[in-house]
């Protein structure tokens, strides 16, 4: 009850579903042998920290922000510059984490200071705006990003697959430095995801609240807002930020597309609908579905957009091609906010299918 | 305040015209930085045209929010599909857009640009009852509805035209320059200035002159007031919507036309780049939103010619410089 701070599922069906969640990830590296399943899994981990950090600013705040990618893709880009730059050692590592995580609540502090002040509105599009003039500049700036092709990069010694630490012989399984390297993923978001819980349960957390509410009220209360959600958007840039190295040093890569693109945007809001706004145990769920849908459901696609070309049918070839995915995501998207607004985990909560 | 007797006219509002010097101010500051006058007309006359292409696209989004308070982060779609549907007129008559006659030209160019404004504006009907009707007031699901709108639609663009670059040559009259002395400005532009003009004074003459004009406005001011007043605002709102939606389709055209080619992704890039002006000249107002306009080409325009490495972020500095200048854009018209 400590660990998540007061604030339970509140639902049996939830906690089965989230205890299953988080067995199977931890036990991935055993249960499911091969590459995909390992990067599919630490790809939910890192997301789900991901989208808990955008739910303390969508959920909690009701700001839309279309600059959570930014954070993130800072955060890969400063662990890979630092690790590309200065050679596979700790030192780099630390680096880009000490240059990575402040410049990321800077810019938040200075996008929320001069945006969250003026119309609430102002802050989405603006945001936006921002975003996509970093989304250039990174890959304009080639001699430092790397530009469209992004940076590879070693890990230190003891986080390459190469490296064993406990050799098969002993208990039937090879732990090496790939697995030490997905446990690390797995323990710092977890341990985010629990801070966030922390954060939305405390004082602080229900002030969020009631600017969401009702900010004229917060305010009437004597509650400075603009402090609370420039507070709020920081702490989620630092949050996106960590999840951004820790993707990258998964990948051992840092790009536009894996880390800047607003299609990852759009991935991180659709999440947290599906999921449920407000809810952070949302984001574990809507990261686990979207993921797993994503990584099987197309292979899905293209089967049945080749059938349905094979059987000579308009169109539908077309719409059903794998890069077509987006296509019904958004659809998907626009159902969710219009007949499930408080998405899985708030359906779950209210008792099962009922209207809540 | 002083007394006022019945017979009096009623004072005059105070005209605020810092806006409109400044567009002014940073065309004479630029002279000396870039030197050469002939490079500066050029310029200036690039950034003009320009201008009015991007006020175009924007003035929609602007009316939608200032009456209905609506965010439509879809808006870039609109622009797209302008593009795409002229492509469909464009192409089966390129025969006659080869013609070096203006006449001939322009009988292929106006159809396909007003078909483009009708389907675009009809998409505008169709994504305002089926996207923002349901969410009406709400501004959260408002941008989460029409973003993700814009996924769909860009989404089935990439599906029924493929994601390949179409081109769109110019016609060949509208091809080359005017050229007085050493000053080249190009024909197309001169085009787009006069049709960007032409918008913005019919959008001020309707919005000031006529009826329809008077009850948006005061729509803007206060919906409830009208709708006592037993105006159906709702249909009002529809109006304004499609009308904003089929400006953006021209708009889309035009840009094509401009660029000389159609993206499906041509919408996101648009999107931000209107959301800059938008913002600039302060939600809801139209004049605003042509000045933005013409400050956001302008410092494309110069700042690409004087620091081409600026020239990424120099949106984003504007808007920065402006907001600090003016919290709620130049104009700010609502209260909200």
């Amino acid at each position: 009850m400590m660990l998540l701070s007061g604030d339970p599922p509140r639902s049996r069906v939830l906690t089965l579903v989230l205890v299953v969640i988080i067995l199977a990830l931890a036990a991935t590296p055993f249960l499911f042998p091969g590459a995909k399943a390992l990067n599919v899994a630490a790809k939910i981990c890192v997301f789900a920290a991901l989208v808990a950090s955008y739910d303390l600013l969508l959920g909690y705040t009701g700001s839309v922000s279309f600059a959570h990618t930014m954070f993130y893709g800072i955060g890969s880009y400063a662990i890979a510059i630092a690790l590309y730059g200065m050679g596979p050692n700790w030192a780099a590592v630390a680096t880009g984490i000490v240059v990575g995580l402040p410049l990321a609540a800077l810019l938040a502090l200075a996008i929320g200071l001069f945006s969250l002040r003026v119309a609430a509105i102002f802050f989405a599009m603006i945001t936006l705006a921002v975003a996509s003039a970093f989304q250039v500049l990174a890959s304009q700036l080639s001699w430092l990003t790397g530009g469209e092709d992004g940076r590879s990069f070693q890990l230190p010694e003891l986080l390459r697959p190469g490296t064993v630490l406990i050799s098969k012989s002993l208990f039937g399984f090879e732990v090496n430095g790939r697995i030490l390297t997905f446990y690390l993923v797995f323990a710092v978001s977890a341990l985010m995801i629990l801070a966030l819980l922390r954060v939305v349960n405390s004082p602080f957390g229900r002030v969020l609240q009631a600017i969401r509410e009702n900010r004229f009220r917060a305010e009437a209360l004597g509650f400075r807002t603009v402090f609370h959600l420039t507070y709020a958007n920081c702490l989620a840039a630092l949050v996106a930020a960590s999840a951004g190295i820790l993707n990258a040093l998964w990948l051992r890569y840092a790009g536009p597309d894996t880390s800047l693109s607003f299609s990852i945007m759009l991935d991180i809001l659709l999440m947290v609908v599906i999921g449920g706004m407000g809810t952070i145990y949302g984001a574990i769920i809507g990261a686990t579905i979207f993921i797993l849908a994503q990584n099987y459901l197309q292979s899905l696609m293209g089967v049945a957009s080749k059938a349905a070309s094979e059987a000579g049918l308009p169109l539908l070839p077309g719409l059903l091609h794998p890069d077509r995915w987006l296509l019904w995501l958004g659809l998907l998207f626009i159902a969710s906010v219009y007949f499930f607004p408080t998405g899985v985990v708030g359906r779950l909560r209210s008792g099962g299918g009922t209207k809540p | 305040m002083t007394e006022l007797a019945a017979t009096d006219p009623l004072p005059k509002p105070k005209r605020d015209i810092a806006p409109i010097l400044l567009p002014i101010a940073l065309a004479l500051v630029t002279i000396p930085l870039i030197g050469s006058p002939s490079t500066w007309l050029t310029l200036t006359a690039a950034s003009l045209a320009m201008g009015m292409m991007i006020f175009i696209m924007a003035s929609g989004l602007t009316l939608v929010f200032g009456l209905m308070d609506v965010l439509n982060f879809g808006h870039g779609a609109f622009i797209a599909v302008g593009a795409y549907v002229a492509t469909l007129v464009l192409a089966p008559f390129a025969a006659s857009m080869q013609a070096d006659s203006l006449w001939m030209n322009l009988a292929v160019l106006a159809p396909a640009a007003l078909l483009s404004m009708a389907v675009s504006g009809a998409l505008g009907l169709i994504v305002e009852r089926v996207l923002i009707l349901p969410v009406y007031g709400q501004h959260l699901k408002q941008i989460l509805m029409t973003t993700g709108g814009l996924i769909v639609a860009e989404q089935t663009m990439y599906a029924l035209w493929g994601p390949q670059i179409i081109p769109v040559p110019l016609p060949t009259s509208l091809r080359g320059s005017f050229i007085f002395g050493d000053v080249a400005i190009a024909k197309y532009r001169v085009l787009a200035m006069l049709i960007g003009l032409a918008v913005f004074v019919a959008i001020q003459l309707v919005l000031n002159r006529t009826k329809l004009g008077l009850l948006i406005r005061a729509g803007v001011e206060n919906r409830e007031m009208v709708e006592a007043l037993g105006y159906r605002i709702r249909r009002l709102f529809l109006g304004v919507f499609m009308t904003g939606s089929a400006l953006a389709g021209l708009g889309g055209v035009m840009w094509a036309l401009y660029r000389e080619q159609v993206h499906a992704s041509m919408s996101d890039e648009l999107t931000v780049l209107i959301f800059v002006v938008v913002i600039i000249g302060g939600l809801g107002s139209i004049g605003g939103c042509f000045i933005g306009a013409i400050l956001v080409a302008m410092v494309a325009n110069y700042g690409g010619f004087l620091v081409p490495k600026l020239a990424l972020v120099s949106n984003i500095l504007l808007m920065v410089a402006i907001l600090m200048w003016r919290p709620r854009g130049l104009y700010a018209v609502t209260s909200r």
